[in-house]
């Protein structure tokens, strides 16, 4: 479920990361004013321990597949919001550095995807609503299962708006939704069923944690509010302001809207310095238009028209065929400038030793 | 088992490239975060169609990779894994936009198999970028980059505490998986029922060693700060990488080069 750098706009990657920034910088307050520095090695420890819990598997009954924990909402259950979303967005800051998982622009959309909505949307508005002060078993069961569906429903719902909003993809949005959410719904029901497990475990092995878990104040309405208006107010400003930079760039919601309401005529960028690809587009639309126009021009006589069509052919070839020979040759170039920056340390390396 | 142990391997050696001693690496980490987001944020904001004009920005992992000293077959190796969520994604664009865009030759190409060509593309770039960043500037530097460029103070000490125990955990865990392992006669035991109270173990061993490292820093004086001795200087050097590498890439988001480039060969040949 990892967002990708390559589906990613700057408009909405930088608006992700401006809310996910904001949220880390209030849960950071949070933390150090609740000043419980047995808290600090707890969460570091406990992001290590997702990331060992991941790489544990575990065969799904009936389907021959395995799968693991996510694990968002298990912290979150343990630590409180403030603490699971920090510790969360941490363990995603690694897998975006050493594994490479969606890349470091789609960070801010990974770390709402996973850490914001598990933390600051389902956990105080439904989890503890469900739960309650002392659960019962059943009650406990109920409260994560239905928290870990709709965390993995609301999730992937967040994935498809941002490449939607992103226009790279040309899935439709519909068709996108319809791969998307019952896979997840069958996910969220596994990650709940596992949460159940783990969570039980630990109640009947060590109560006191669960338990201080539970007793800790829950986050007031209020708080929730101050996070969600604060929320809106950084989506907006870093929106307008982003969108209102790259305004010259072609529009992808322009794209991805005319795509998903069926207006076939596609557009080329608007305005600007673009690269053999926009100007190859210019070409196929001056070519179409010449060839509307074309029962017209033998009115005029003359062998004109059916010559300027092969010239624009021509140029047409000629430039597609430079684009890619050009891509070809600066690509080589960065290679062998590589190859050579390495061929003049080497001797530099083995001198010194 | 091996999947585990190998991936730790893996993890690990990216990690000891991190220690090199080239002049890329004794750079101010600051410098090489920021040119690496001007590279992310200019590679991203090229149009969906557009494929050629990405192709100079190879210029700037490969560069980084060779100043670094880094094993380029790894890194290689590490990019063609790929994130396989933008590629099934993109998989679609052929499907769904069949507007032929390009002809070459007798072949129409449709604007779907270019973009889905631009986002392999991108794919490549912004995920070899960051891994060059990794192994020339190192996990705890890049954090304390971060932190002097206004990350809070308390997510600092999150990164940096999670990053020390990672690798002390993940053995753990292959050790608790390889123990199941052995004990489980091919699919027997594999199960959620044992995996609950396996994972839950873990994670209690997890909580009381967190309290004991609790103890452990409060008898050494822990005041909620890491004090790092890393010499900290933005110089002449690390200006002139942040400003020159930003320059190249606006320039070649501004002018496409590689078409400059082949009309001019293709001029000359004519």
């Amino acid at each position: 479920m990892h967002m990708a750098d390559a589906l990613l706009s700057p408009a909405v990657g930088g608006t992700m990361w401006a809310v996910s920034a904001g949220t880390i910088a209030f849960s950071s307050r949070k933390v150090r004013r609740e000043l419980d520095d047995r808290k600090v090695p707890l969460m570091g420890v406990l992001g290590a321990f997702l990331f060992a819990v991941q790489m544990i598997n575990f065969s799904i009954p009936g389907t021959g597949s395995s799968g693991h924990l996510g694990g968002g909402l298990l912290l979150t259950i343990l630590l409180g919001p403030s603490a699971a979303f920090l510790t969360i967005a941490s363990v995603l800051v690694v897998q975006a550095l050493f594994f490479a998982d969606g890349g470091l622009l789609a960070l801010g959309c990974n770390i709402f995807n996973m850490g914001f909505i598990p933390a600051f949307i389902v956990y105080p508005l439904l989890y503890k609503r469900v739960v309650g002060k002392h659960p019962g078993p059943v009650r406990l069961t109920l409260a994560i299962m239905v928290s870990a569906v709709v965390g993995l429903q609301l999730g992937p719902l967040s994935v498809v708006l941002e490449t939607w909003f992103s226009g790279i993809s040309a899935l439709p949005v519909s068709t996108f939704l319809l791969l998307m959410q019952p896979i997840h719904l069958a996910i969220g029901v596994v990650e709940g069923a596992v949460t159940v497990a783990v969570v039980s475990f630990v109640h009947k092995a060590r109560p006191e944690i669960l338990q201080g878990a539970l007793e800790a104040r829950p986050i007031g309405v209020h708080l929730v509010r101050t996070v969600l208006i604060a929320f809106l107010a950084a989506a907006l400003l870093t929106g307008g302001i982003v969108s209102w930079f790259a305004s010259k760039d072609p529009d992808g919601l322009e794209w991805a809207i005319a795509r998903v309401t069926g207006k076939e005529e596609l557009k080329g960028p608007e305005q600007g310095l673009h690269g053999a690809l926009a100007a190859l587009q210019n070409k196929t639309a001056i070519l179409s238009d010449y060839a509307f126009r074309k029962p017209v021009a033998p009115k005029n006589g003359g062998t004109q028209p059916g010559d300027e069509t092969t010239k624009v052919e021509e140029s047409r070839l000629g430039t597609s065929v430079s684009g890619l020979l050009g891509a070809l040759m600066t690509l080589a170039f960065a290679l062998l400038s590589g190859f050579l920056l390495r061929r003049r340390k080497q001797p530099a390396g083995r001198a010194g030793n | 088992m091996a999947s585990i142990e190998g991936a730790l391997l893996d993890f690990k050696r990216l990690d000891r490239l991190a220690a090199g001693e080239m002049a890329i690496h004794r750079l101010d980490p600051r410098a090489k975060v920021l040119a690496t987001l001007v590279f992310i944020i200019t590679v991203v904001s090229f149009g969906k169609y557009e494929l050629t004009p990405l192709f100079p920005f190879f210029l700037f992992p490969v560069v980084t990779v060779a100043a670094g000293d880094l094993p380029a077959g790894y890194i290689v190796r590490k990019i063609a894994l790929l994130c396989p969520f933008a590629l099934v994604v993109g998989m679609f664009n052929p499907i769904f936009d069949r507007e032929v865009l390009v002809h070459l030759g007798p072949f129409g190409v449709t604007g779907g198999w270019i973009s889905f060509a631009s986002i392999v593309v991108r794919s490549i770039l912004t995920v070899g970028s960051a891994l060059a960043l990794v192994g020339v500037t190192g996990f705890s530097a890049v954090c304390s980059a971060l932190e002097r460029m206004g990350m809070p103070q308390t997510f600092a000490v999150q990164l940096l505490f999670l990053y020390r125990y990672i690798f002390v955990l993940t053995e753990e865990g292959a050790r608790t998986a390889r123990a199941r392992e052995l004990r489980a006669f091919g699919k027997r035991g594999k199960g959620m029922g044992s995996y609950g109270p396996l994972v839950g173990h873990l994670l209690l061993r997890t909580w009381e060693r967190a309290e004991r490292v609790h103890r452990a820093m409060l008898s050494r004086g822990f005041d909620g700060r890491f004090h790092v001795r890393r010499p900290f200087r933005f110089g002449v050097v690390e200006t002139l990488f942040t400003l020159g590498w930003s320059a190249f890439f606006v320039f070649c988001r501004l002018v496409n080069v590689p078409d400059l480039l082949g009309s001019l060969v293709t001029e000359v040949f004519r």
